[in-house]
């Protein structure tokens, strides 16, 4: 028996179920580097001139590309390693998880020395991104069987990790590229390497601490509720039975426009503060704002994700995008009043449900879809976050420069924007509304279900 | 007597544990309300 076997990782008993969430916060705490890769950008333009870009030197749309491949590799190996993480169980996914993730910084490194983008491509971008996907669904499943009665939190607790991973990685980029910076050499090459060194042991540590529960095990003093709630199954449903179900689809619009609508800000957010009050941001405030926003998006993972086991999860998403739009609607006003307080209020209640969704949705589908393949599933909703990270940013970005191109002044050009994202919070609210128990046709047969438990 | 053992034996594990990655957490944590703090400033 493999030490990576699923059998290898049950727990003992008496094995506590609180060291799961650290072990899961061992993986999301590196994965979620990849929202702090911009810091590398800038230095990154001046490998061969140093002090400034030469014509040889790669150009900061060349080195978007490697976070874009990051991001869809994270989606496609979310969507269909899922299965193979569910039954090979979470040890196994986490180291193979940490070897990509790990080598993905080497193999850039590589790629850095000789100066070939192409490499950091296949570094970064694909083996690096398989083992973002890899790594992003392999606790939660895990977690889910480990807290029977607080699912939201147990999730919450792990997708907060990866929300806050930039707040390490980003300055310890910085300080490692400080470190290995010489007058004739920029230290992204060793930065790397440490990186690449230091991730791959601290999400083997996931893998080392990370069980699963022994079958049949439930919390002390708990007792699976004797008839299910009516959007809450016992049952379970195969992962490629789920995609059939309109259930399915209904939360796959429910994340996107969530999403669609957070991420559409969240990069424009800077540039949003201190063009609609202008001589009242400065620079460095906005860059504050920034900061304090991405405080909201990670807290926001865990409040909203624990909230959701007392209102339910249908009822969390009612919340975020009845509060959303209100929020949304009221920026203009703020911006023509020009209270900066409330334009920060309501960002800050925007960023955490914005957190708060991606954190929400795996114990949604384990309401609907049950436990057995929640990470499998999980993987495949995560394409939502793919779609919406492109719905978003093209919303903003297109409708201010239409609005700045028909002459409407800096401060107004956001308006429109922000009732366009109220709109995609209000087609969530419809998807989410049309949420009903999944028909009984597509759980798995007491057969089908001993066939998948051995 | 075993219960007390196991008991705390499990007490330290969730010590490492949970040091392991909160302490890191907690200083990336500190380093960003501390750049944040400039928007009141």
């Amino acid at each position: 028996m493999s030490y990576f076997s699923k059998d290898r990782t049950i727990a003992p008993p008496g094995y506590s179920r609180w060291l799961i969430p650290p072990a899961a916060l061992c993986v999301h705490l590196c994965i979620g580097q990849a929202y702090a890769f911009s810091v590398f950008n800038l230095p990154m333009t001046k490998l061969l001139g140093i002090t400034a870009s030469t014509p040889d030197d790669w150009t900061i749309p060349q080195l978007g590309w490697i976070f874009t491949i990051g991001i869809v590799m994270l989606g496609l190996s979310a969507a269909f390693l899922g299965r193979w993480v569910e039954e090979g169980g979470p040890r196994r996914a986490m180291f193979t998880a940490a070897c990509c993730f790990g080598s993905g910084f080497l193999i850039s490194a590589l790629g850095v020395y000789i100066h070939n983008i192409w490499v950091v491509y296949f570094g970064y971008g694909f083996v690096g991104g398989f083992g973002l996907g890899l790594g992003y669904i392999s606790p939660v499943s895990t977690l889910i069987k480990w807290f029977p009665d607080r699912p939201g939190m147990a999730t919450g607790m792990a997708i907060m990790g990866f929300g806050g991973a930039a707040f390490i990685a980003s300055p310890l980029s910085v300080w490692l590229m400080a470190q290995f910076s010489t007058p004739t050499h920029v230290g992204v090459m060793e930065t790397f390497v440490v990186l690449g060194v230091v991730y791959f042991f601290f999400m083997c540590m996931g893998g080392v601490i990370v069980r699963v529960p022994a079958p049949g095990w439930k919390p002390e003093g708990w007792s699976a509720p004797a008839h299910a709630g009516k959007l809450i199954t016992t049952n379970n449903v195969y992962v490629y039975e789920a995609l059939k179900t309109p259930q399915f689809w209904c939360i796959w619009i429910v994340l996107c426009m969530n999403v669609s609508a957070g991420i559409g800000v969240l990069g424009q957010a800077s540039a949003m503060i201190q063009e609609m009050f202008p001589g009242k941001v400065s620079v460095t405030a906005a860059a504050g704002f920034v900061g304090l926003m991405s405080l909201f998006n990670m807290g926001g993972r865990f409040f909203w994700a624990s909230m959701s086991d007392y209102l339910g999860r249908k009822n969390t998403y009612f919340v975020f995008f009845v509060l959303g739009v209100a929020c949304y609607v009221s920026v203009p006003y703020s911006g023509a009043i020009g209270s900066v307080v409330g334009f920060i209020c309501a960002y800050a209640i925007v960023f955490s449900m914005y957190g708060g969704g991606f954190a929400t949705v795996p114990a949604y589908l384990k309401d609907m879809f049950g436990t057995r393949y929640v990470g499998a599933i999980h993987g495949w909703l995560i394409t939502a976050w793919s779609a919406a990270g492109v719905i978003g940013p093209v919303l903003v970005n297109y409708i201010r420069q239409y609005n700045l191109d028909r002459g409407v002044p800096k401060a107004d050009a956001y308006n429109n924007t922000m009732y366009v994202l109220a709109g995609l919070l209000v087609i969530g609210f419809i998807a989410n509304a049309l949420i009903k128990a999944v028909d009984k046709k597509h759980y798995m047969t007491a057969q089908q279900e001993a066939k998948a438990a051995a | 007597m075993a219960n007390s053992s196991s008991d705390s034996g499990n007490g330290l594990k969730l010590l490492l544990a949970w040091g392991f990655v909160g302490i890191p957490l907690g200083w990336g944590v500190i380093q960003t309300l501390i750049n944040a703090m400039k928007l009141f400033q």
